[in-house]
């Protein structure tokens, strides 16, 4: 069991043709993913590697009965990009472009509201489910099936948690990178929530960092609700105030965002937060063991 | 991405703000003509120009009874250091000033537009307590502090301006006028992509006019490919020039004080590095992203990057390679090695794909490397590295 994707999940690829879409759909397909379909205006009719092209989302879904979306078509066009595949009614939308405008990102929400679609990113890996579907950039070959469920607002962060779970003998059910934009899809909450709903995920490992207040929600949601051991590690304890840390959301602003509110947030509600990003893997096999 | 007071003036105009009538001067003599302009027989004011707040406390705002005065002013301005409390101590120097008229102020409101990360939409704020800082009466008196959360699909609509301005306690007369200001800044602030939009403080004038006396906008970045008129406002001045230097190389560069360099692939590695290395007893020199898709090239310039900041005592690699081949950063290393003379110890960590081939490059090279294993190994490792090199 996992969340969110699994070997029946059927995925187009918008933005298959460009350097990035065609490049990750390779590695996707390589790794097992059941790439359906790929999507690139003006180009419809033609074939990526023997997977049918079209011009527009809806057409894709309507041939390839797909049900999950990954997008990797540049920034200027990503918001367009999402909201055509929520528009086509697939489950999941997976946008790994990095650097939308967040207004962008504010319309996309409120275009959102109501529809059944979840989204995860954008600006983030992507979402995988070891040795059944990765849809996204990350290295598969670290993630190895298990029972720790990996959820984090970073990319290579979340490599290195998956990559000491794996050294220690804990596989992961799922890994879902939420991405690092101060406006996204899914948040901890959202990801948590189906983690503690899922029988097979036995531990969470939650990585967040500076910047909004999303590691605050979880830490409320966890105490109230969730049964399972959480892991945490919160990067940016030594990040100076007012400065963009690389990812658009991490910032502290106005004072507000800091790491140690967020880990004494967490700490409150129960959260084993590690110090030191190298024991996230240890701190797991504390709580669970590898059984 | 940040702009000038005068320039935030010009963008809230052009979507029909209403801000003083003024210009930049970049001399004592331009000062004297914009004064004569906008002043009109009456007084002006000489504002420095610098990408922080605080400059009025720090005698950086100043009013003139004549262009004469207003000329002296500048004189004075220009070319001054000053050091407000966002400044840092180094303080900024002021290299052009603001010319403006005076407003015969009756009160002093607070307005700023920002995008709510919980909400997920703009939230427009006002306050009565105008002309101090927003931060310090959300902390002793958030119930001064109202809001009202915009729907994208419509945009601002009247009754939410109304309902602020007749909670401000704003004359009949008045709430119109502050309508249409709230209504004209949400579009300034749509229109042109900002982050951050401050009018503090709003000003009601004795004449029972409504203007912004102080402006303060942020850009986002991941915008700017949407307004070159915007871009082109980009203050290379205001910025670290090896941040600049970065943001050229398409590198996430940021100073910090310490004196161990890093270069890490990846935002939220690169702070968890940073953190690591001050568990362990040492500062980080500075926070360095090198990108999932960094070439050799990028690497090479980080590096060099790293190197002209002589406080930096070693050097810390740590890649965990996905997109981001292992062999790519060891041959940016090595290339980096052969152009600048390194002259720190440099410790690198790689992990992920193409590990042996990355560290089968650094093991043929001849550079001198310390190789680490895991990120506490790397940490070590460094901070021992630096003692060691003090």
């Amino acid at each position: 069991m996992s969340i969110l994707v699994n070997k029946d999940t059927r995925v187009v690829c918008q933005g298959i043709t460009g350097s990035h879409g065609a490049f990750h759909t390779r590695q996707a397909v390589e790794y097992g993913t059941n790439v359906v379909g790929g999507v690139t205006p003006g180009k419809g009719g033609t074939e990526f590697d023997g997977v049918p092209v079209f011009d527009t989302v809806s057409e894709a879904v309507k041939k390839t009965e797909a049900n999950a979306s990954v997008i990797y078509v540049p920034a200027a066009f990503a918001a367009d990009a999402i909201m055509e595949a929520v528009d086509s009614g697939v489950e999941l939308v997976v946008c790994i472009t990095e650097g939308i405008p967040v207004l962008d990102m504010v319309r996309v929400k409120r275009f959102m509201e109501g529809k059944k679609t979840r989204l995860v990113g954008p600006n983030c890996p992507g979402v995988i489910t070891p040795e059944e579907c990765k849809i996204g950039i990350m290295p598969g070959y670290i993630h190895k099936p298990g029972k720790v469920g990996v959820i984090s607002r970073s990319g290579t962060l979340t490599y290195e948690a998956v990559h000491q779970l794996s050294l220690i003998g804990l596989g992961q059910s799922t890994c879902v990178g939420i991405g690092g934009d101060p406006v996204n899809g899914s948040n901890f909450v959202d990801i948590l929530r189906l983690f503690e709903e899922d029988k097979d995920t036995e531990a969470v490992v939650m990585i967040g960092e500076i910047g909004g207040s999303a590691e605050e929600e979880a830490a409320d949601f966890i105490k109230n609700n969730m049964s399972k051991p959480v892991v945490g590690f919160v990067a940016g304890m030594t990040a100076p105030k007012g400065k963009r840390m690389g990812h658009a959301g991490a910032i502290i602003s106005g004072g507000k965002g800091t790491a140690q509110e967020k880990i004494e947030a967490m700490e409150s509600a129960g959260i084993t937060v590690v110090k030191s990003p190298a024991d996230m893997g240890k701190a797991v096999f504390e709580k669970i063991g590898n059984n | 991405m940040n702009i000038h007071e005068y320039q935030a003036k010009e963008i809230l105009g052009k979507y029909g703000v209403s801000v003083p009538q003024g210009r930049v001067a970049f001399t004592p003599e331009e000062a004297f003509s914009i004064a004569k302009d906008v002043a009109k027989g009456g007084v002006c004011v000489v504002k420095a120009q610098i990408h922080a707040g605080g400059r009025g406390k720090a005698g950086g705002v100043k009013l003139a009874k004549s262009p004469e005065e207003a000329k002296e002013i500048a004189q004075t301005l220009l070319g001054k250091t000053l050091v407000t409390h966002q400044t840092g101590p180094l303080g900024k120097e002021v290299k052009k000033v603001l010319v403006e008229e005076g407003c015969n102020i009756k009160r002093e409101l607070y307005i700023g537009l920002v995008i709510d990360r919980s909400k997920q939409r703009v939230v427009l704020m006002a306050s009565s307590e105008g002309g101090v800082e927003i931060e310090e009466v959300a902390a002793k008196h958030p119930e001064k502090i109202l809001k009202e959360t915009v729907d994208p699909a419509v945009g601002l609509i009247p009754f939410q301006a109304r309902r602020l301005a007749f909670s401000l306690g704003l004359d009949k007369a008045l709430v119109g006028k502050t309508v249409k200001f709230m209504t004209a800044l949400y579009n300034a602030f749509v229109g042109s992509d900002a982050s951050l939009a401050e009018i503090n403080p709003l000003v009601i004038t004795e004449e029972g006019t409504v203007i912004a006396l102080d402006a303060k906008i942020g850009i986002d970045d991941n915008a700017l490919f949407r307004h070159k008129d915007i871009e082109y406002m980009r203050d290379l001045d205001e910025e670290d020039p090896k941040e600049v230097e970065a943001s050229r190389e398409d590198l996430n560069y940021i100073s910090l004080d310490g004196n161990i360099g890093c270069m890490v692939n990846g935002a939220g590695l690169a702070m968890a590095t940073m953190d690591i290395i001050k568990l362990y007893g040492g500062e980080p020199a500075n926070f360095l992203d090198v990108g999932g898709g960094a070439t050799k090239d990028q690497v090479k310039a980080a590096f060099k990057i790293l190197l002209s900041d002589k406080k930096v005592k070693a050097v810390l690699v740590n890649i965990f390679g996905g997109i981001m081949r292992c062999d790519i950063i060891a041959e940016g290393i090595v290339a980096a090695a052969k152009e600048v003379s390194i002259g720190v110890p440099l410790v690198v960590r790689l992990e992920g794909t193409n590990v042996k081939e990355g560290k089968q490059i650094l093991d043929t090279s001849e550079i001198n490397i310390i190789t680490a294993e895991g990120m506490t190994d790397a940490a070590e490792k460094v901070v021992a590295a630096t003692s060691a090199n003090v």
